[in-house]
C-alpha cells in the first residue's frame, strides 16, 4: 500500500461501548499485516458506557517508541457526531488532517474546525444497524478509513477483524466484514 | 538451532500471558484487579481451553493469591501471580514472607497508582512501596522487554532463590498493541530448564522440613543480612543470565538501537558517548524520552523547535531496567562526567526531599560526581508523560534550583 | 484543594448524547398511567398536568440515554423509539 516516510498518527473519538479502543487496535493489527510497524492504545478514560473516550494508533516503518497520546493527528475518526458539541475533537489538527465522521447529516452541516475538503462523512450508524444489527460503528467506519487513508487495505482489515473477533464466532466476523466492505465501497 | 522469529501483534497483557504459558508454571493464582486483569484472564482461558496444564487457583483476595503461590512454591514447583496497586499493597505482608523464605515466586505488577483519591491509572507508587521487601525488581520499557524479563525472572528466581517482580506500566503496556516475539516453550526450555528444587529446602511429606520459622534475636539479624547480601550480589548473575538468554533465544531481546551504548540486564544507556545531561527513568516513558533525545541531538530540529541549537544537545537517557538490586556502579559510570542529571519518576516518597529513584541516584553519586542531580515527578495517576514535558525537564535541570519538581503540565 | 464531592453533582454531565434512538411520545394515545416514569432507569421522565388537567409525561432529553424501556413497558404503546439523526 502507501509507502509513507513519516509516522502517521490516528486519533479516534467515541463513547464508551462503541468499540473505540477496538477500532484503534484493528488499525494497528491491519497495519502490522501491511508490513508496517504499528501501535495502538486507549486514552485510559473512565471505563463507563457512554462517556467520551479516545484511542490512538500509530503507523510507521521504523520501531515506534513514543507512548505519548496523540496531540497532532494526521487522521481523526469521529464515531459519534454528538461529540462535536461536547469535546474539542479538532484540537491539535493541522490543515492536512483528514476527519472521518459518522453522521447522517450532509457535510455542510458538520461543525468542525477543518477545511471542508478534509472532511469525510459516512452514515456508519445506518450501515451498522442494517448489517450488524447494533449501533456499533467501529468496524464500519474503518472501512471508510481504509479507503480514505490508503494506509491499510481492505484485505488487511478483514484479517485484523478475523484475529480480533476470533472468539466472537463466524457470524459476527462475516457481518462485520460485509459492513466494512460496504463502507469501503461507499467511500470515494 | 531453529528459531521461531515470528513476530505477532498482541496486546501487552496477552503477550505476557503467552510467555507465562510457555514458561509452564505448575500453579497460577491471582485475584483480578485493573489493569492486571487481562493477563490472568488470558491464563485462565488458556487453562480452560486445554492449552496449558497448570493448576489455576481462584483466590478470594490478593492476600490469598499471594499466600497460595507462596504455599505452592514452598512445595517445590514453579508458580506465577500478577497484581496491581492496592492488590500489591494487600499482598505486602506475604511479599515480605516470600522473600524471607527465599521462595522463587515470579509476580507481574501492572503498575498503577495508589488510592486515595481512587485511580486505576498508571504510576509506580505500588512497586516503590514494597521496594524493601527483598525481591529482584525489573521494569520493562515495551512488550518485548516484558517478555524477556519474565523469562529471565524465572531463571534468576530459581537459581538464586529470590523472588522476582516484573513491573510493566498499567494500560500503557498492558492495554496497548504492538509487535512482539514470543519464544516457544521448547525455545524457553533451552534457557530455562524444568525447576528442580534443592533437597531439604522444600515441603515434602517424605522429607519433612519447616519454612519461615521463628528466629530469635541471636539468629534473625544474620538471616536478614544474608538476604541483603544475596540480593546485592545478584547483579552479576543478572547480567550473566541476560547474555545467556540473548544467545539461547535469539530474537527474544530487541536488537540494539544505533544510539544505545550499553544494554544489559540492569541498565540501558541511549545517547551520546559523553553526555552533558543525563535523564534517568524506568519503564515505558523511556521510549518517549528516546524520541526526544533523537530530536535534541539533532541541531536542525532544535532550530525548528525555536531553541538555541545547543540547548538540548548532548543529552542521553539512562534506563534502569533493574531497580532491585540497585545497579549503583553501572549508573555511576554513565553519570560520572555529566553536568546535569534529571531523574524522572512516577512515584513520590511522601515526606522525603526527593523521589524514591532520585534518593538512590543521589546516594550512589555522593562524592563521586560533580553533576547536579534533580528529582522530577511525572505521570502520577496516569498523567500522560509528553515529549514537551521531557523537553521542559531538559531545560529545567540546567537551572540553579535543585529542589524536587512536579511536572504535570508544560 | 477540594477533595470532596457533593450529591447529584454529576448532573453537569449531560448524557443525552449517548443515545442512538430517541423516544417519541404520542400524548393523545397516552393514558397518563405513569408506568414510564416508574420504569425509567435514569429518572428523567416527569408527569405534569396538561391544559385539561390530565397527567402527561415529559422526557428530559438532556439525560435520556434512549434505552427504550419506557416504550417497551407502555401499556398503550404510546411511545415510539426513533433513530436520531446526528
Amino acid at each position: 500500500m502507501s509507502n509513507h516516510k513519516t509516522m502517521k498518527q490516528i486519533r479516534i473519538h467515541g463513547r464508551g461501548g462503541q468499540g473505540v479502543v477496538t477500532a484503534a487496535e484493528l488499525i494497528a493489527i491491519a497495519a502490522f499485516y501491511e508490513g508496517h510497524t504499528s501501535q495502538a492504545f486507549p486514552s485510559f478514560g473512565v471505563e463507563r458506557t457512554g462517556a467520551p473516550i479516545e484511542a490512538f494508533a500509530r503507523i510507521d516503518d521504523k520501531p515506534i517508541r513514543t507512548r505519548e497520546h496523540i496531540y497532532r493527528p494526521d487522521f481523526l475518526i469521529i464515531q459519534d457526531a454528538t461529540l462535536l458539541l461536547a469535546v474539542d475533537v479538532a484540537k491539535g489538527c493541522n490543515p492536512k488532517t483528514i476527519a472521518i465522521i459518522n453522521t447522517a447529516k450532509p457535510k455542510a452541516e458538520i461543525k468542525i474546525n477543518l477545511p471542508m475538503e478534509n472532511i469525510h462523512a459516512i452514515d456508519a450508524t445506518k450501515i451498522a444497524l442494517e448489517e450488524i444489527g447494533k449501533n456499533i460503528v467501529n468496524t464500519v467506519i474503518l472501512g471508510a478509513f481504509a479507503k480514505t487513508s490508503g494506509l491499510i487495505s481492505l484485505k488487511s482489515l478483514e484479517k485484523a477483524i478475523k484475529q480480533k473477533f476470533s472468539e466472537k464466532g463466524e457470524e459476527i466476523i462475516s457481518k462485520n466484514i460485509k459492513a466494512i466492505t460496504r463502507a469501503y465501497n461507499l467511500t470515494k | 538451532m531453529k528459531i521461531s522469529q515470528k513476530s505477532q501483534i498482541l496486546e501487552g497483557s496477552n503477550a505476557i500471558a503467552e510467555v507465562i504459558k510457555n514458561i509452564r508454571p505448575a500453579v497460577v493464582s491471582a485475584y483480578p484487579i485493573t489493569p492486571q486483569t487481562h493477563i490472568v484472564e488470558d491464563l485462565a482461558k488458556m487453562k480452560a481451553d486445554g492449552q496449558a496444564d497448570f493448576e489455576y487457583i481462584r483466590a478470594e483476595s490478593e492476600f490469598a493469591a499471594a499466600s497460595i503461590v507462596a504455599g505452592a512454591s514452598a512445595t517445590g514447583v514453579r508458580v506465577y501471580t500478577a497484581t496491581s496497586s492496592q492488590g500489591l499493597l494487600l499482598m505486602a505482608e506475604v511479599i515480605f514472607n516470600i522473600a524471607g523464605m527465599r521462595l522463587p515466586v515470579v509476580l507481574t505488577c501492572a503498575n498503577r497508582g495508589v488510592s486515595a483519591p481512587i485511580t486505576i491509572w498508571n504510576d509506580h507508587q505500588d512497586a516503590m512501596t514494597v521496594r524493601d521487601a527483598g525481591w529482584i525488581m525489573f521494569f520493562a520499557e515495551n512488550h518485548q522487554e516484558a517478555v524477556e524479563q519474565h523469562i529471565l525472572a524465572y531463571k534468576l528466581a530459581e537459581s538464586l532463590k529470590l523472588p522476582v517482580m516484573v513491573n510493566i506500566d498499567g494500560f500503557v503496556l498492558t492495554h496497548s498493541y504492538e509487535s512482539v516475539i514470543i519464544p516457544t516453550a521448547k525455545e524457553i526450555k533451552r534457557f530455562l530448564p524444568d525447576y528442580k528444587p534443592t533437597k531439604d529446602e522444600y515441603l515434602d511429606i517424605k522429607n519433612p522440613i519447616s519454612l519461615g520459622t521463628f528466629a530469635a534475636p541471636p539468629y534473625y539479624m544474620e538471616i536478614r543480612e544474608q538476604l541483603y547480601r544475596d540480593l546485592m550480589n545478584a547483579e552479576n548473575k543478572i547480567n550473566e543470565e541476560y547474555q545467556k538468554l540473548a544467545k539461547a533465544i535469539p530474537g527474544v531481546i530487541k536488537p540494539k538501537e544505533k544510539m544505545t551504548k550499553i544494554n544489559d540486564g540492569l541498565i540501558e544507556y541511549y545517547g551520546p558517548s559523553n553526555p552533558k545531561t543525563v535523564l534517568i527513568a524506568m519503564g515505558s516513558m523511556v521510549g518517549t524520552i528516546k524520541d526526544v533525545i533523537d530530536e535534541a541531538n539533532s541541531n536542525w530540529l532544535a532550530k525548528k523547535m525555536g531553541l538555541p541549537t545547543v540547548a538540548l544537545a548532548k543529552v542521553g537517557v539512562l534506563k534502569i531496567k533493574c531497580f532491585r538490586p540497585f545497579p549503583a556502579d553501572a549508573i555511576l559510570k554513565i553519570i560520572k562526567n555529566a553536568r546535569y542529571v534529571g531523574v524522572l519518576e512516577k512515584a513520590v516518597s511522601l515526606g522525603a526531599t526527593e523521589g524514591p529513584l532520585a534518593i538512590e541516584i543521589k546516594t550512589a553519586a555522593h562524592n563521586q560526581t560533580k553533576a547536579k542531580i534533580q528529582s522530577f515527578i511525572v505521570g502520577l495517576g496516569g498523567r500522560d508523560v509528553t515529549k514537551d514535558m521531557i523537553k521542559k525537564i531538559i531545560i529545567e535541570v540546567k537551572k540553579k534550583d535543585d529542589k524536587i519538581k512536579f511536572i504535570g503540565k508544560v | 484543594m477540594k477533595i470532596t464531592a457533593k450529591p447529584s453533582s454529576t448532573i453537569i454531565n449531560k448524557t443525552g448524547g449517548w443515545r442512538t434512538y430517541v423516544p417519541k411520545t404520542d400524548l393523545n394515545k397516552c393514558i397518563g398511567c405513569g408506568t414510564c416514569v416508574r420504569i425509567c432507569p435514569e429518572s428523567v421522565i416527569t408527569m405534569s398536568p396538561n391544559q385539561e388537567g390530565k397527567p402527561k409525561p415529559k422526557t428530559d432529553l438532556n439525560y435520556c440515554k434512549g434505552c427504550g424501556l419506557c416504550a417497551k413497558e407502555c401499556p398503550v404503546k404510546a411511545i415510539d423509539m426513533e433513530l436520531e439523526t446526528k
